[in-house]
Order: C-alpha cells, then sequence, then structure tokens
C-alpha cells in the first residue's frame, strides 16, 4: 500500500468527498467538500471517480510526503505549492517521484485547495461516504483534522493518465465570484421591507467566526419581525438565516440539520461551491433570482460537470 | 398542508403550525410512507416538530412537481394505520460529577434538586426528530416546572450520554461534542454507536423514558 506522511498540516485539512446525503433522519448533515466543483475537477484530471476521496486545506496547505510516489492534482485556491522548490501548477496532473514532498502554504487568492491523489485516499467510511464530519468526530481519518505524523493509504497507480487539459474558459465559467446569487428563504416575508433592500444592496463581511458548519455576516442589521412564533424545521444548506440581534449567519455543509431562526434568503445551488472559497474579511453581495431561473444555472452547471466533452480538450 | 419553498432544492412541508402530537404524528405518517416507498429524486428528508424539508434533484423535477406529489402521498399516509410506538427506557444517575447544571437549574426554579429529578423521570417523552448532531434526539414535553433556558455560553465539550435539558426539551448527547443544555445526568448507556444496527438507540416516534439509578449502577453498566 502506498501512503501519504503529514509532515505539518495546514491550519485545517480533512478527508472529503462529495458528502452523505439522506441522513437528516438520524440527525446528520451530509458535510462533503467545501468547493465540490474544484473537488470534481481535480479528480477527473487524474481519471479518478469524480467523488473519490481528497484533502481538503483550509487557507493554509501542509507539507505531505510521499514516500512511494504518487500522481496528484491540486484544485481549488492557489496555495503556492512546490516540489524541490518548484512550483507545481494548479488544474493538472503531476507525478510526485518516491521520496519527494509537496510543499503548501498561505492561500493567494480563495480559501480553499483541493489535493486530489490518482487511486483517492484511503479513509474511514460512515453512511456511505468518507468525509470528515468534525463536530460528531466521525468519518475521514480518525474523525478529525490532519495532525503532524498521520500517514494516510493512497490508492495504487494503475494505469497512465492522459494529460488532458481543461477547455478554455471552464474555469472562467466556474471560477468563485463574491456575488452569490439567491432565492427568496421560507421566512422571507417576516422581514422588513428594510431588511428586504438591506440584503439586496448591502456589503457583508465574512467574519473570522466561520467555518464548515455556518460563515458568520457582519453588515446591515437583517432583523426580522416576529421571531417567536419561528417553530425549529430543517434547514437547507446555503440558507441564510437571521438571529434576533439581526446577524446573518449563512448555513454551509457541516451545519446542524435543524434551526430556529427565520431565514431571509438561499443560496442557490450553482453558487453554493463559492460560499467554500470565501475567506474571513472577504466581502460578498447577493442578488435575488427566480426559482426558475436557479434551476436552469444548476442545470446548466450539471451538463457542464458532467461531460468530458466540455471540460477536456 | 402548506408548502414553501426553502430553497432552488428543497422544499419545506408544513403539517401544523404548533408543537404538538397532532402535527408531529402527521410528520411521523408522512416519513414513513416516503420511506418504505423511496422516491429517486428525493435526496434527503429532514422531519421537525411540524414539517418535513425535502431536498430533491433539481434536475430531476421543479417544486410544483414536488408539491404535487407529497399531496398525493400526504392523503394516503392519514389513512394508514396508526404505528405503535416503540418505547425506549434510559437508565440515568443524576446530579453530582454527570449533572453538572442540576443545582443551578433546581435553583433557578426555586425547587430542591431532587424535586428537579422527579419530574424529570416522572413523564414519558416523545422524540420529535434528531438533529444537531448524529443520534441526538429532541425530546419533549419537559414538565414546565423544570424548563430552563440554554447556557449563555456552550460547552466547548459535553461528555457522550450527558442528558441536558433546554426550555420545554430535553436530549441525551449521544457523543462528545460542544453544547449548550443545561446538563442534569447521564447515562451509561450508548446512545450512538457507528457498529451497530440501527446506530442510533432512539428513533424519531419513540417514547422514552428516564431511570434513575446509583452511581455504582452507572459504573457498573459502563462495565458490562
Amino acid at each position: 500500500m502506498s501512503s501519504l506522511v503529514v509532515e505539518s498540516a495546514g491550519l485545517q485539512t480533512t478527508v472529503q468527498d462529495f458528502g452523505r446525503e439522506g441522513f437528516g433522519v438520524l440527525g446528520v448533515s451530509p458535510s462533503g467538500a467545501a468547493d465540490p466543483v474544484a473537488l470534481r475537477i481535480g479528480n477527473l484530471l487524474l481519471e479518478n471517480n469524480p467523488g473519490a476521496p481528497a484533502l481538503e486545506m483550509t487557507l493554509t496547505g501542509g507539507t505531505f510526503l510521499f514516500p512511494d510516489g504518487a500522481v496528484i492534482c491540486l484544485a481549488g485556491a492557489n496555495f503556492g505549492a512546490q516540489v524541490d522548490g518548484k512550483t507545481l501548477e494548479l488544474w493538472r496532473p503531476h507525478a510526485i517521484l518516491p521520496g519527494r514532498r509537496v510543499v503548501l502554504g498561505a492561500t493567494r487568492d480563495f480559501a480553499r485547495c483541493y489535493l486530489c491523489v490518482a487511486g483517492g485516499i484511503g479513509a474511514e467510511n460512515f453512511l456511505g461516504s468518507a468525509s470528515t464530519h468534525l463536530l460528531s468526530g466521525l468519518g475521514g481519518w480518525e474523525g478529525r483534522a490532519l495532525r503532524k505524523g498521520d500517514v494516510l493509504p493512497i490508492g495504487r497507480l494503475e494505469k497512465n493518465i492522459r494529460r488532458r487539459k481543461l477547455r478554455a474558459g471552464v474555469l472562467e465559467t466556474l471560477k468563485p465570484e463574491k456575488k452569490l446569487r439567491v432565492t427568496r428563504g421560507p421566512q422571507f416575508d417576516w422581514f422588513s421591507e428594510e431588511a428586504r433592500r438591506a440584503l439586496a444592496g448591502g456589503e457583508f463581511v465574512v467574519s473570522e467566526e466561520s467555518n464548515r458548519m455556518g460563515l458568520r455576516l457582519d453588515g446591515p442589521r437583517l432583523a426580522a419581525g416576529n421571531n417567536a412564533e419561528m417553530v425549529s424545521e430543517g434547514t437547507p444548506v446555503g440558507a441564510i438565516q437571521v438571529t434576533p440581534s439581526g446577524q446573518a449567519i449563512l448555513l454551509f455543509v457541516e451545519q446542524q440539520t435543524t434551526g430556529g431562526y427565520p431565514k431571509i434568503a438561499n443560496v442557490i445551488g450553482a453558487d453554493l461551491h463559492c460560499v467554500g472559497q470565501l475567506r474571513p474579511r472577504d466581502t460578498i453581495r447577493f442578488e435575488e433570482v427566480s426559482l426558475t431561473a436557479a434551476r436552469e444555472l444548476w442545470i446548466e452547471q450539471q451538463v457542464l460537470l458532467g461531460s468530458e466533452e466540455r471540460l477536456f480538450a | 398542508m402548506r408548502f414553501r419553498a426553502a430553497s432552488d432544492q428543497a422544499l419545506l412541508v408544513y403539517l401544523g403550525e404548533e408543537i404538538g402530537a397532532e402535527a408531529h404524528e402527521r410528520v411521523v405518517r408522512l416519513l414513513r410512507l416516503l420511506q418504505s416507498e423511496p422516491i429517486a429524486w428525493i435526496r434527503n428528508i429532514q422531519p421537525a416538530y411540524c414539517s418535513l424539508l425535502i431536498t430533491f434533484d433539481a434536475a430531476a423535477v421543479d417544486h410544483a412537481e414536488v408539491q404535487t406529489k407529497i399531496s398525493e402521498l400526504e392523503k394516503r399516509a392519514k389513512k394508514l394505520p396508526e404505528a405503535e410506538p416503540r418505547l425506549v427506557e434510559v437508565p440515568v444517575c443524576y446530579g453530582g460529577e454527570f449533572g453538572p447544571d442540576l443545582e443551578d437549574v433546581a435553583e433557578r426554579r426555586g425547587l430542591m434538586a431532587e424535586k428537579v429529578v422527579e419530574l424529570h423521570f416522572a413523564r414519558t417523552y416523545h422524540a420529535y426528530f434528531l438533529g444537531f448532531a448524529p443520534g441526538f434526539a429532541y425530546l419533549g414535553d419537559l414538565a414546565e416546572e423544570i424548563a430552563t433556558p440554554r447556557l449563555e455560553t456552550p460547552r466547548k465539550e459535553v461528555p457522550a450520554g450527558s442528558v441536558g435539558i433546554a426550555g420545554r426539551q430535553t436530549a441525551i448527547y449521544p457523543l462528545a461534542t460542544p453544547g449548550g443544555w443545561r446538563l442534569v445526568g447521564r447515562t451509561p448507556l450508548e446512545i450512538f454507536r457507528r457498529d451497530r444496527a440501527p446506530m442510533g438507540l432512539i428513533a424519531i416516534g419513540d417514547q422514552v423514558r428516564f431511570r434513575p439509578i446509583t452511581r455504582a449502577e452507572f459504573l457498573a453498566t459502563r462495565r458490562s
């Protein structure tokens, strides 16, 4: 079995795949990669299963030794990856010779970088997924973020990887935006005209207190009129819930599955990967779209991501 | 029944407007039907007190189609025979190191600690839904006399098996997680185990009773 040795882990590095959807009845949120688009493309460039487990690094990457060598692909944010002082370009496969280490640093653009390995990364399967669920300590690598000294099994390379390249324009189309499109939330009409205008026209800053469970957004106060009547209900990923003090929280992949705060809006499916690339102190805006428009954008994105012809030259 | 789009890929189905047995019975019936006849485009179902959040494959169906299908199913669900609820008994060692907030709850409500304990185990609770963390069941309704709000500052780590109260609800922390409920005791049972089927000891719709045990019994159960 080939392996990957963690020499330094980075700020928060976890094993992630597409997550475990469908266990809400057990109280389990799906988890999964914060930027599933980057994970998918990284894996496809290695001819892996699109949802093969990979390392998700946050803001600052680590140093990883490959004693037996490997073929890897980095996707998502640029963490300035190097091998032997030579830069590793994002979005293309690289052969790492036995005994070499991949060194990553602080991000130069977005929040999350994925290190995909040809053959995938071996991790604990919990409810059909290798995704780490940090709150409950389940899945992934011992249910936790990686630490110095961890040795993870990686898949064996069974075939030669075609040197495929992404088509021109693909990355531009899928580029993480700071303007997020939203549809109205289930309690939209609980909010005053003023709060709705503030959401549509205001600027919000991603707080330092943001993680895979949720992003706190500092900006105009959005308080709803009648919080008291709210009965806790299921919360979709991407929901923008507002606390009684007017604080907006964007619920993310490792969210609590139910909540008792009113939700003014919800980030559309086609823009959720952008949320995974937001950094603390980023300024963001929201734009309302119709459910029909959101659905068309989702289908368009799914068609692109599902078509090797459209993705690769 | 009332519908609301929750996101571009999720629909909220409301089967009542307030917490209680009536709305929840409808939630459980519809859930059972959806579980016994799975629909390919449903990606996830999140039940709560009076609602179900249905997440669907937006490339296959839209909100209107989901609404039509759920309306049909709800009509049938109403006619299903009432399921006999399962009774789950949970032994709990109250107070002391296992229930660090028991005295605080007693003081806040002007009761003796013994009375708080008695009021807690005297009732049979209904498991409304699971949320927060795997296996965490929201149990209600707690006696009004001992209802106490959550801690101002949640604990960074609550030991697995801790029994907490928050408002008119009580719950058992299945795993060591952060938590803001006031802790009155602890059970030696393993509420959630990933290598067991089912993983969770308590499921939606179950009846749950607490049985007070001594520290010695707690430790003996733990060892066995």
